[in-house]
């Protein structure tokens, strides 16, 4: 081994060279290597974020793996159950599907409805205003609250019985009711809340519109196309990776959706679990009740249709999302 | 007169839409001002609350309050058993270690992404979007019994440490996209005067990424300080509450009682991320925007 080595190494140059000749352009190819790859540096650079991906995330996937086939209480060791959790979910838990109700009615009405609501806003600034900044900011500041206790809890209240919007619905001589201690209404606060918090698409929309070429709206226009047309035919098609980018985002934080759940119905997912948000219900498996298996269980359901709904997505964008070459 | 302004009929078609917008503009501004106080009105509406007594609120539920009643905020401040400053006090704590941690941890990591060629550096590079996408519920559980296993729940270690690890990866995109639109030449000219790449990171590319090191401090300090869900899980005991903890103690002992102090206490909690957003409102922004065009 070690004698082919070095017979490799006495073989190399071709030209005549004195000995330190050769060590000395040994050293500097090493050093040019070195400069691109930089040896050992980026992975010190990377050892912290090496240390929480394995440690935070991949080991932490594997375990939850693991867990949910598991009975685990976390004070006594695991007791394998084999896939008793997740039949559990699908055939004997009525709670489970309620929840699963609650999400998806909640991802399907608040998605599309926030990011219409963002794009049409967002077509309203596109354009010299006067005060556009003041507008943007009044516009996203509800978003950058977003997950805040505060704001949940000011909610419940305008939203209430005796609260702000049935005040509101009283100057049209509507009689309201209470919205969240209404099982058929409740989630819709939720999900209007959601919608009310379409500052961060927007701004990203906002972007986008600033980006798209000025000559293709001069030319349609000249041409006489109306603005429907203009915007059917010109912003939406050259918009659509934007909107894809905002579609993505906005399903994966609309199924992570957990404090509005949580302090609107006082932590119960009520009433009769009409609120009862997925991640609400892993809490309350995991938390409340101490069934970390099964809220494993419940975590992995979640993954897999999240990455589920992504890669559905992704292989959709292929067929309406142009990217300019 | 005629001399100035042009026949009508010379206008081309281009002009003669321009010029039709003076009343649009009207229509525009008119809406966009309907939607602004629609945003708007739920946080004034909390802000004037807190300000009204308590029987004023429901039944008095405009804007300007008839009676003032400032001893909500000192009501509320001195609160259920502990003051609300101590609240405060947690939730810097917590905010200033996780802003300190994510500065660190995500820089290193996204110059190491920017600057070097390594073997694997594209599954690597991969694997952190990856996690991007990744929903913090599929790893809460194991995350939670790994930190039991430590003692750490109850303190506030589970919500700092990981920031020092580099777990938002959110950041170290952002970050890898600004580093790359630093001049290499500036890395080479540093390395011909004989610095190494913690050399190069500390003098040359950090004091350069300024602007992505605020928008990462502010996006932090917002998200932990409003983070709820990790809070909730991970401290048990009042006196380690952190300001939302701090708020739903006030939900669950208002039973109709003191609306007002609870709507204080709500107000001076959006207070610090409001504070935020004056100061910092463009850069919130663009770096929002930005880092999502890229995307």
């Amino acid at each position: 081994m070690t004698t082919t080595e070095t017979d490799a190494v006495v073989k190399e140059p071709t030209a005549p060279a004195t000995p330190s000749d050769q060590r000395e352009r040994e050293r500097m190819r090493r050093r040019a290597a070195r400069r691109r790859g930089g040896g050992w540096w980026p992975y010190l650079f990377l050892a912290p974020w090496f240390v929480g991906l394995f440690g935070l995330t991949i080991y932490p996937m594997l375990d939850s793996l693991y867990l949910s086939f598991t009975d685990f209480d976390l004070l006594s060791p695991a007791k394998w159950v084999g896939t008793e959790n997740y039949t559990r979910m699908f055939t004997d838990d009525p709670v489970f599907w309620d929840s699963v109700h609650a999400t998806l009615l909640y991802v399907v009405v608040s998605v599309p409805l926030k990011l219409a609501l963002a794009l049409g806003v967002a077509m309203l600034l596109n354009r010299d205003l006067k005060g556009i900044g003041l507008y943007r900011a009044a516009f996203y500041l509800p978003s950058l609250l977003g997950g805040a206790v505060a704001i949940a809890i000011v909610w419940r209240q305008v939203f209430g019985g005796d609260g702000l919007f049935n005040d509101f619905l009283g100057w049209f001589g509507i009689k309201g009711q209470d919205w969240i201690s209404s099982p058929d209404t409740a989630i819709y606060t939720l999900i209007l809340l959601a919608v009310w918090q379409f500052g961060t698409p927007m701004v990203i929309f906002l972007a986008g519109l600033k980006q798209l070429p000025k000559d293709v709206y001069e030319a349609a226009e000249i041409d006489g196309a109306r603005p429907v047309t203009r915007f059917f035919r010109i912003t939406l098609p050259l918009l659509t990776p934007i909107v894809f980018f905002n579609v993505v985002l906005q399903i994966i934080d609309a199924f992570k959706t957990f404090t509005p759940a949580y302090v609107v119905s006082n932590g119960t997912g009520g009433p009769l679990n009409s609120t009862m948000l997925y991640s609400l219900y892993l809490y309350k498996k995991g938390f409340t009740d101490l069934q970390m298996g099964y809220a494993s269980a419940l975590a992995w359901v979640l993954f897999l249709v999240i990455a589920g709904f992504t890669a559905v997505n992704f292989i959709a964008s292929r067929y309406w999302v142009h990217y300019d070459d | 007169m005629s001399a100035i302004t042009p026949p009508r009929s010379s206008l081309s078609p281009l002009q003669k839409l321009r010029s039709a917008t003076g009343s649009r503009r009207i229509l525009i501004h008119t809406l966009l001002i309907g939607v602004a106080i629609v945003m708007l009105y739920p946080l004034l509406w909390m802000l004037s609350s807190s300000l009204k007594p308590d029987t004023d609120i429901f039944t008095h539920p405009g804007i300007i309050p008839a009676k003032l009643r400032p001893e909500n905020y000192s009501e509320g401040w001195s609160g259920s058993g502990n003051s609300f400053s101590l609240y405060i006090t947690n939730s810097l704590i917590v905010t200033i270690g996780a802003v300190i941690g994510n500065v660190i941890s995500c820089s290193l990591a996204a110059y190491a992404f920017a600057r070097f060629e390594f073997r694997g550096k594209k599954i690597w590079f991969g694997l952190m979007l990856g996690t991007l996408m990744l929903p913090t519920q599929a790893v809460l559980i194991p995350q939670y019994t790994i930190f039991y296993n430590l003692t750490w729940i109850n303190t506030y270690l589970p919500l700092i440490v990981p920031k020092f690890l580099a777990v938002d990866a959110f950041f170290i995109f952002l970050m890898v996209q600004f580093i790359r639109s630093i001049p290499r030449e500036l890395d080479h000219a540093a390395m011909m005067d004989g610095a190494n790449p913690f050399q190069i990171y500390w003098k040359i590319i950090l004091p350069l990424m300024k602007p992505a090191l605020i928008t990462t401090t502010i996006f932090t300090f917002i998200w932990t300080y409003d983070d709820f869900l990790h809070q909730l899980v991970y401290l048990q005991q009042n006196d380690k509450f952190t300001v939302p903890l701090g708020l739903t103690l006030f939900l669950d002992q208002t039973s109709g009682s003191s609306y007002g102090a609870m709507f204080a206490m709500s107000t001076l909690a959006l207070l610090p991320t409001l504070i935020c957003f004056l100061i910092f409102q463009k850069r919130l922004v663009e770096g929002l925007a930005t880092s999502g065009m890229k995307g």
